[in-house]
């Protein structure tokens, strides 16, 4: 029976904890300074927007860590000793493991702008950060988001859930451009003014001002204009929270750097989530990924490994989700902002501005590479086995309809959607009907 | 629009306020013959209590509190009397009992002895009271379609809110709820002025079907509100108003929209026009989608006999009642799952639809309330069919319900206290006057046996399922948090498990309030595995399974 420690109790921390839990009888400890039980960090806006409880935030019951024998700590570790197998906690304790597993997430970027830490001035990570949110709301009568990511939009939304006025800078010359393609990226842009928020493309802050107690009372753009507000969300993007391991001998990038077992340089110490840095992306992944299922599939892995079954981390096709404000978005397989040398795209947009879906294929096979939908829901398992068996676009189009996740009577585009296709690239594709054999075999 | 919405908060209040208010004025006055009538119909034989109350009631007049009251103490002095005596004469003693002397004794008198303005105004109180609160509610949900923006998911402030997080206005809304439930159940010798109000609607609608079918007219064949025409008139008009709710809120939503629209569709046709309809006919009142158990009534003697009196439709009637039950309902649920009944057609349900659906949230999703809930609904359905079998087979063996069975007990008091408990207490009180405080299924999840019996065939033969979108789900928890049903979705959709549970009523809501686009309510496959299977690592993580048949250390 071997002591493990895990350091942090988000998704990839504590699914490291179950999976050990089912395979072994290790006695399981886990160390977390933020929060006494688990919690979903992506529902933080729903408790602030009040569809939710905190308490409905926690995936698993109270009782639940005591009946799995696995061990809750509240406190912050402040140092590893690597050599003694030794923590020190911020409590002034200390506490000693044989394996130990680093899953401390992320904490939000602050370029070092002038008053980034004035009072009012938050990033959007910590159930802290929500507590600091909710507090300078009270009064808030404009707020200012910096940083034009997922993480901005959800700060965004809440706020305005409030009624409060929101200007959102955007550094970009269009939202998360980056990312989306021109297409989904200017739907975006529309449907964000929609919601009468003040959505300031290619601007940037630079200076935040202060007020006579402490409190942020203007941001200064790049722009040189002046834009009264007493919230300011600094949310643009995040890193690794690794600075207390800066000399603990454990080798450091921008995350804690480990190979595909996810061993970092020291024996029996791991890391995973969103703390983790692979020397080197994974296909085309970055060597850091912080989205949830990452965390969780990281935290599947390093068990089998420390459960005596060694383990690569092998994460599958790419796929990812999000929501913005009312339109959700899914993403299977890589469709980049900008198409590559061998790449062709076909876009298809609604006339309502609220769906589209963007297919990214291969110019010369066909082999289709990777799809971003909006406001239609597709289907996981189907996209991913269309990328293992290396479908054409063709192929995909015309079983779209296996794809389609819509809740039942929604409206069907398939149709609609082959239809541009035939009409801009001279083919005649039918849309087939849906099979649910198809749908449910393994290939 | 604001404005809007306030001006329908004020008629609305009003609408209640009168309504409420109404019970504690009213004058009634007992007419000779109508004395005459109660007495005989009911059989009193107490000299005593005749000439007492003949002399305190007839041409008098007063409150509905003080006629109750004079009912019930000169019952209570001649029983005394009567029970003082050396020789008891027992056939006069008038048997009291809280909840059922003021509805079956004091009722029917006091009914047709209502007087003054709220008989003489039908028109005008129906429009102060049903009108303005119709109107009302309308204009307190229309403005929505703007004020909430643009079409989406909008639970903003749900849990910041008194009415829908138990706060102190869901609680006072609780305490009406309830209340009414204890007058139409028990007491409704005092709600005859909301009765009133009604009037008029009931004979309206009577005399608009024998017009229209061209009935033949007896003397006589008015049709007077009841308690069960104020009671359904009034379901039908909330559910109507919080339709229009739903039809806002979740306009983006198509399965919510005709989900509603036909749940709607049935309560108003079957459970309200079609019975008023047959009634008018002089056939009996009949609820054809209402199926056993949950209709428990439906084999007890005097509902048989009435039936098979009727005729041929009453013939049919209890056929269907049976092939519904015993063939449509299991079929129907293989094919669509237990939602074609619980959330598309069900009256209970179509109430929790929508009144019920701003207290969703208020279900507890514990593990421990699973299990409470498994005993509790399990129970019930056991409860239903030993009663039913007993009263079928009193029946069959001609043996009158009111005899003794065993341990001094009659089929009729089986019946009467799941009439009570169940039927009364836990559907009514418990099931819909605690929304705001225990959600809006607490019966449908806990206590409806027909429920347990979709609820068995879902879980183990039908092709329905929500499906789990591969390794999609963020752990968010909105769809456990809008489960009025109570389920854990995430813990399923988390494991990327489909979800496949006996209580899953299929309201769709779940789906919608997912931000990700994980859960699909489908009729699929019925491949057993493809329903249920747990996968070791969700979709998307493409570790070698095959090395897991090592030793572990
Ligand atoms: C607002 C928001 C919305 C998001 N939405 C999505 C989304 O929709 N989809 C998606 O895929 N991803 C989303 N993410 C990203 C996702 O939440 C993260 O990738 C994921 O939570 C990372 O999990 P983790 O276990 O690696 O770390 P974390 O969840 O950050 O957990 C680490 C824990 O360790 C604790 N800790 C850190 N240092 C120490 C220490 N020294 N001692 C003790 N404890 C320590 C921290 O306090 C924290 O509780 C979102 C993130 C945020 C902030
Ligand atoms: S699981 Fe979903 S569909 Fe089923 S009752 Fe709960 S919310 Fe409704
Ligand atoms: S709402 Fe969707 S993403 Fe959130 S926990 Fe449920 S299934 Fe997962």
């Amino acid at each position: 029976m071997k002591n493990i420690v895990i350091i942090g109790n988000g998704i990839a921390g504590v699914t490291a904890a179950r999976h050990i839990r089912k395979k072994s009888d290790h006695k399981i400890t886990i160390i977390s300074g933020e929060t006494d039980y688990f919690f979903s960090r992506t529902a933080l806006m729903y408790v602030f927007m009040g569809h939710m409880k905190f308490e409905h935030t926690q995936p698993y019951e109270n009782w639940f860590w005591k009946k799995n024998r696995i061990e809750l700590v509240k406190a912050f570790v402040n140092k590893v000793n690597t050599e003694s197998k030794e923590l020190v906690l911020n409590n002034g304790e200390t506490l000693i493991y044989d394996d130990l597993i680093i899953a401390t997430g992320s904490k939000p970027n602050k370029f070092g702008w002038p008053g980034q830490d004035l009072k009012a001035v938050t990033g959007m990570y910590s159930k802290q950060d929500l507590d600091t949110i909710t507090e300078y709301s009270k009064d808030c009568t404009r707020a200012v988001i910096v940083g034009g990511g997922l993480i901005g939009i959800e700060m965004t939304e809440m706020l305005v859930s409030k009624n409060i006025p929101v200007t959102f800078l955007v550094r970009e010359a269009s939202f998360w451009n980056g990312v989306l393609p021109p297409g989904e990226s200017e739907m975006i842009n529309k449907h964000i003014k929609e919601h009468h928020i003040d959505l300031r493309l290619a601007t940037s802050m630079t200076e935040i001002l202060s007020d006579e107690n402490g409190r942020a009372k203007a941001i200064i753009t790049d722009k040189g204009e002046t834009i009264a507000c007493n919230l300011v969300g600094l949310t643009a993007g995040v890193s690794p929270n690794v600075d207390f391991l800066k000399d603990s001998g454990i080798e450091l990038g921008r995350g804690v750097k480990v190979n595909r077992k996810l061993e970092t340089n020291i024996p029996n110490i791991y890391a995973i989530g969103d703390c983790a840095e692979q020397h080197e992306g994974i296909g085309e992944r970055r060597p850091i990924e912080a989205v949830w299922y990452t965390g969780r599939m990281m935290g599947e892995t390093v068990a089998r490994t420390i459960c005596g079954t060694p383990s690569d981390y092998q994460p599958g096709h790419w796929f990812n989700s999000a929501k913005f404000l009312d339109i959700e978005y899914q993403t299977y397989g890589w469709i980049w902002a900008k198409p590559r040398e061998n790449e062709a795209r076909f876009y298809w947009e609604h006339k309502d501005g609220k769906k589209c879906i963007h297919i990214n294929y291969d110019k010369n096979t066909k082999a289709f590479i990777g799809i971003n939908n909006f406001g239609i829901r597709m289907r996981h398992n189907v996209f991913d086995k269309w990328l293992t068996e290396n479908r054409t676009i063709e192929y995909v189009l015309e079983h779209l309809k296996d794809a389609n996740f819509d809740p039942e009577f929604y409206v069907q585009h398939e149709r609609e959607i082959i239809q541009k296709f035939n009409t801009e690239n001279g083919t005649s594709l039918v849309a087939k009907k849906k099979s649910w054999k198809r749908i449910f075999q393994t290939s | 629009m604001k404005t809007i919405k306030n001006i329908g908060y004020v008629l609305t209040f009003l609408g209640f306020a009168f309504f409420i208010g109404s019970i504690f004025t009213g004058t009634y006055k007992v007419t000779p013959e109508a004395y005459q009538n109660w007495i005989e119909s009911k059989g009193i034989k107490s000299e005593v209590f005749i000439e007492n109350t003949k002399n305190d009631l007839v041409n008098q007049e007063m409150s509905s509190w003080q006629l109750s009251n004079i009912i019930i103490e000169n019952a209570k002095a001649s029983n005394e009397q009567i029970k003082s005596e050396k020789e008891i004469a027992w056939d006069k003693i008038i048997h009291l009992k809280w909840n059922k002397t003021s509805k079956e004794y004091i009722y029917p008198l006091i009914r047709n002895s209502a007087t003054g303005w709220f008989v003489n105004n039908t028109t005008l109180w129906f429009f102060i009271t049903f009108g303005f609160t119709i109107i009302g509610g309308l204009l307190v949900f229309l403005p929505d379609y703007k004020l909430l923006g643009p079409a989406g998911i909008k639970n903003n402030g749900i849990f910041q809110h008194s009415a829908t997080n138990r706060g102190i206005i869901g609680f006072i809304t609780a305490f009406f709820f309830i209340a009414f439930y204890f007058f139409l159940y028990f007491f409704p010798n005092y709600i005859i002025n909301p009765i009133l109000a009604v009037d008029g609607v009931s004979e309206g609608l009577n005399e608009f079907v024998k017009t229209f079918f061209n009935v033949e007219r007896k003397p006589n064949d008015g049709s007077p509100a009841s308690q069960w025409f104020l009671y359904g008139f009034m379901y039908c008009s909330v559910m109507t108003v919080f339709a229009v709710r739903m039809f806002i809120k979740y306009r983006h939503n198509k399965y919510q929209m005709i989900r509603t629209a036909v749940v709607l569709f049935f309560q108003i046709a079957f459970a309200f026009l079609i019975p008023e309809i047959l009634v008018a006919f002089n056939k009996p009142w009949f609820d054809f989608k209402n199926a056993w158990p949950l209709n428990y009534t439906f084999f007890f003697d005097w509902s048989i006999d009435g039936l098979i009196e009727s005729g041929n439709l009453g013939i049919f009637m209890f056929v269907w009642g049976i092939v519904l039950t015993l063939v449509v309902v299991p079929v129907m649920v293989y094919f669509y799952g237990k939602r074609w009944y619980c959330s598309w057609v069900c009256g209970c349900g179509g109430l929790a639809e929508t009144l019920g659906d701003p207290y969703r949230q208020l279900s507890d999703k514990s593990l421990f309330s699973w299990k409470i809930e498994r005993w509790l609904i399990h129970g019930v359905l056991l409860f239903a069919i030993v009663m039913t079998g007993l009263t079928l087979y009193l029946y069959l063996a001609e043996i009158p319900s009111w005899k003794e069975v065993a341990f001094g007990i009659s089929g009729y008091d089986i019946q009467t206290w799941y009439g009570f408990f169940i039927g009364s207490i836990f559907a009514g009180v418990i099931g819909t006057g605690f929304y705001p405080i225990l959600g809006n299924r607490t019966w449908c999840r806990f206590g409806c046996p027909l429920a347990a019996y979709l609820g068995l065939v879902q879980r183990f033969k039908s092709r329905f399922r929500i499906t789990t979108n591969g390794g999609q789900c963020i752990s968010c928890g909105n769809c456990s948090t809008y489960c009025e049903q109570g389920i854990d979705v995430r813990s399923y959709a988390q494991k990327g498990q489909n979800i496949v549970r006996s209580s899953c009523v299929g309201c769709g809501i779940c789906s919608a309030v997912c931000p990700r686009g994980v859960l699909k309510l489908e009729n699929g496959e019925d491949t057993g595995s493809s329903r249920t299977e747990i996968k070791e690592v969700l979709l998307g993580n493409d570790i070698d399974l095959l090395s897991m048949t090592k030793k572990n250390d």
